[in-house]
């Protein structure tokens, strides 16, 4: 329909206007500003591009982060190649996607891989380095004796950072948290002391006590070795040298409380640890191995909890795909007959759950079912006290309720729209064999409904499979397992434990939180692996 | 409430009636109560003037727009503000998905190149892979690129768009992809031979042909991101920023203390909008559905 209108209306563009010349003189003028056009967006866009580009190269710059600049810089020559060739003409139309899809789905999916085999989560977030300052940084005391050095707070960039006179000397250096302090030319000098230097913005007095919280924070190493100490200041005018009453020892790798004489040793744990098992914390990030998954297979306060997890996991997802298949090919049967009046709207109603935001109706349904005052217990059953939400049976029972709910409309359209293709003489023929009703749709029917459905329904497991919000918001996972280490409850599936390992509770811990989610790739790609073979999908592409 | 007898023309006894038909409506009525009643439930809650979850369950026993009035005006929870930020974030994604769909759809469907069906399998397997697996990575990875670029980092809408954005080629373009094999080849070969560039019968000829299809990525997309809790949450922090879904469920943590009426109002109007698109779109929708499933 639509394909012979728009041959329709390639005709009617070529019908001849008045003279020949008239047509030449238009379509040149309509292909060249054609032309000029779509060159002058695509500048524009580039320039855009490139603009954007070149700043994120600066600012990486800034930082040090040089793998990432290179990446940066050799994506944006790519993007620029393949945008003014006149080959790579696909390449145009995929670039955009890709570049999406490889840093914020497939990277993200890999790196997902990778924490999973580190001890990455609280009191384990950044490099070595970074837990060396900061625990030198958390053990600071003033030095009593230590000189006034009259600083000035400047800003480069969004970082804060000390313009710092040194009293003794009167050499002028500048430093952020961390950069150590570096000795700078030019600086303007205010009686003796430094107050403002190329590259860097001074703050003014009333800035300065806006932000005193941060400058508070701000703590400028002395030098490169961190036993030197840091300049801070309390009040944005005056800084004064503090150490730290821990002494770090690069060469052995040890850390010393100089009050109590403790070492603490690295012992490649990613923490400072005391000869009698004491880490001093924050440490650092470091590749563990398979210990998560040791320790998910050994600790017994994580082992019991996984493995409910997984198996509910899968009972959750076997269950819902069979219950709204079933409810929605029944209802599919029912409606299978031209004679029933009012069809069109019983299918209105019917799809209504569907449509509602399903992260709302799980809301609703976990208001609904609450036990003391929602509306099941209190109107429906008479003021009965039934822990729809609260009782480790009943809650999954409820959550298949709800799911039954949200899912059965979709695998009802899915059902009709499968049994109108099935055509009529295939009905016609069962009977004129003498075969009942429920032999022809037993032995023919469901047979050809399943060929189109099937691969539906392996992607409505998969779906379920990571159902997480219906999950979250209706059980929360409760109720919660006792005796385990993680917070996890008796509903929670794989996806919303490795939620609340890594984002909720006391510690984050992503590693373990990682390590789980690999038990999901896994399933997954076994999901995927049978899903193709039945299938062929991939076969088919051409 | 419609079991009573059709007939008119053939004079027909209950009994064969039932039988026939009227079995089928005592199924469907039943089961169209269980499907509505929640969403009558949530109406009537609405419209309650009483905040508590007790008070809601009466239905329909006093009507009033107090709750809504509530919702919108409390400064503790800016409803209005996480309505605004979902319908950026969902239409933003929602329209830009489809772009990047569609061109990559286009470039699979219409031309022949080297990766072509590599890339085709890698978009297969990669949808079996939803983001929300990769959370853990994706909030790390903000966080690294929020200390560099404040405007993309955590607790910004942009950042939370760009990451939505990596699941567009993934979800959509198959579902793109069998749409755009429909439509004729001689299309773009009779444009071509008028000189048209591969831009221009894309823009000017394919995008108005694969209209219908557009429409349902749009719809799906937009539905699937304002439904999205796992990201969101994580990502966006102010109540400032967030969106309904991460607002609402916080709204009823603990539903036995939380003003209930407010979030029934709060979730009505958040529902709406969505069930009026899809209801009207709904017959795409289905077709969209089932012919992509068909084809993978």
């Amino acid at each position: 329909m639509s394909d012979t209108t728009a041959v329709e209306k390639a005709e009617a563009e070529q019908t001849p206007p008045p003279t020949r010349r008239q047509r030449q003189a238009a379509s040149i003028a309509e292909a060249a500003s054609g032309r000029i056009g779509w060159m002058l967006l695509k500048i524009v866009l580039l320039a855009i591009v490139d603009a954007i580009a070149l700043y994120a190269a600066f600012v990486l710059f800034t930082h040090h982060e040089w793998v990432v600049l290179a990446l940066v810089v050799l994506v944006t020559v790519l993007v620029n190649y393949i945008y003014f060739s006149r080959k790579a003409v696909p390449a145009k139309y995929l670039t955009p996607g890709v570049i999406f899809l490889i840093v914020f789905q497939v990277f993200t999916l890999l790196y997902t891989g990778y924490i999973g085999f580190t001890n990455y989560g609280t009191g384990h977030n950044g490099s070595k380095d970074q837990a060396v300052a900061a625990l030198m940084r958390s053990a600071q005391e003033r030095v009593e004796d230590s000189p006034a050095y009259p600083v000035t707070v400047v800003e480069q960039l969004g970082t804060l950072g000390l313009l710092v006179t040194d009293p003794e000397d009167g050499d002028i250096s500048v430093g952020t948290n961390d950069q150590p302090l570096a000795e700078v030319d030019g600086a303007t000098m205010e009686g003796g002391e430094a107050t403002a230097v190329d590259g860097w913005t001074s703050l003014s007095f009333a800035q300065v006590l806006a932000r005193s919280n941060e400058i508070e924070q701000l703590s400028v190493p002395f030098s490169d070795d961190p036993n030197d100490g840091a300049i801070r200041t309390p009040d944005g005018q005056n800084g004064y040298l503090y150490v730290s009453s821990l002494e770090y020892d690069e060469a052995a790798g040890t850390m010393t409380d100089t009050d109590s004489g403790t070492v603490y040793k690295d012992i490649g744990t990613g923490a400072f640890t005391s000869a009698d098992g004491e880490e001093l914390l924050p440490g650092w990030q470091i590749t563990v191995g398979f210990d998560n998954f040791v320790r998910a297979v050994t600790d017994e306060s994580i082992r019991g909890p996984l493995i409910s997890v997984t198996i509910w996991t899968f009972v959750f997802a076997l269950i819902s795909v069979a219950s709204t298949f079933f409810l929605g090919l029944l209802l599919a049967l029912v409606f299978n007959n031209t004679r029933m009046r009012f069809r069109n709207g019983y299918r209105i109603l019917l799809i209504l759950p569907y449509a509602f935001p399903a992260f709302l109706s799980a809301l609703v349904w976990a208001g609904m079912m609450n036990e003391s005052f929602g509306f099941i217990n209190q109107v429906i059953l008479g003021g009965a006290s039934i822990p729809w939400l609260t009782d480790p049976v009943l809650a999954k029972v409820s959550v298949l309720i709800v799911n039954l709910w949200l899912g059965f409309p979709y695998m009802f359209l899915v059902c009709m729209g499968a049994l109108q293709g099935i055509p009529d003489e295939v009905n016609e023929a069962g009977v004129m064999d003498g075969a009942n009703p429920w032999q022809i749709f037993r032995q023919i029917k469901l047979p050809l409904l399943l060929v189109t459905v099937a691969p539906l329904l392996i992607s409505s497991f998969a779906f379920n499979f990571n159902n997480f919000n219906l999950i979250y918001m209706l059980t929360n996972g409760g109720p919660r397992f006792d005796d385990v280490s993680i917070p996890v409850g008796h509903t929670d599936i794989l996806i919303s434990m490795v939620y609340k390992v890594a984002f909720t509770g006391q510690t984050r811990d992503y590693g373990l939180a990682s390590a789980f989610t690999i038990i999901i790739f896994i399933v997954v790609a076994v999901i995927s692996i049978i899903s193709f073979r039945k299938t062929k999908a991939l076969e088919e592409l051409n | 409430m419609t079991t009573t007898t059709p007939t008119k023309a053939r004079r027909r006894s209950f009994g064969a009636w039932f039988a026939d038909t009227g079995w089928r409506h005592l199924v469907a009525v039943v089961v169209s109560i269980f499907a509505v009643f929640p969403l009558l439930y949530v109406f009537s809650a609405s419209l309650n003037p009483q905040g508590t979850l007790t008070g809601s369950n009466q239905l329909f026993s006093a009507v009033g727009i107090d709750s809504y009035v509530r919702i919108l005006t409390d400064p503790q929870n800016p409803y209005a503000k996480w309505f605004l930020n979902t319908l950026i974030i969902a239409v933003v994604t929602g329209f830009v998905t489809v772009f990047i769909g569609a061109c990559a759809a286009y470039a699979f469907s219409r031309m022949r190149f080297a990766g072509r069906r590599v890339g085709l399998v890698t978009i297969v397997v990669v949808q079996m892979f939803p983001q929300l697996l990769a959370v853990v990575a994706i909030f790390l990875l903000m966080t690294t690129l929020g200390d560099w670029f404040p405007a993309i980092g955590l607790n910004t809408h942009t950042g939370l768009i760009l990451v939505y954005l990596g699941g567009a080629l993934g979800v959509n373009t198959y579902l793109m992809y069998g749409f755009f094999n429909t439509i004729p080849k001689e299309l773009d070969e009779a444009a071509r031979i008028d000189g048209a560039g591969h831009a221009r019968i894309f823009f000017t000829i394919i995008l108005r042909l694969v209209a219908p299809i557009l429409a349902v990525v749009g719809l799906l997309s937009f539905i699937g991101t304002v439904n999205e809790y796992v990201v969101a949450s994580v990502m966006l922090i102010d109540p400032e920023q967030q969106t309904l879904v991460v607002g609402l469920t916080k709204l009823v943590s603990n539903p036995r203390y939380a003003d209930w009426s407010a979030f029934s109002a709060g979730a009505v109007m958040a529902a709406i909008p969505v069930m009026v698109l899809f209801l009207f779109l709904q017959k795409y929708i289905v077709g969209g559905l089932t012919a992509g499933a068909t084809k993978g």
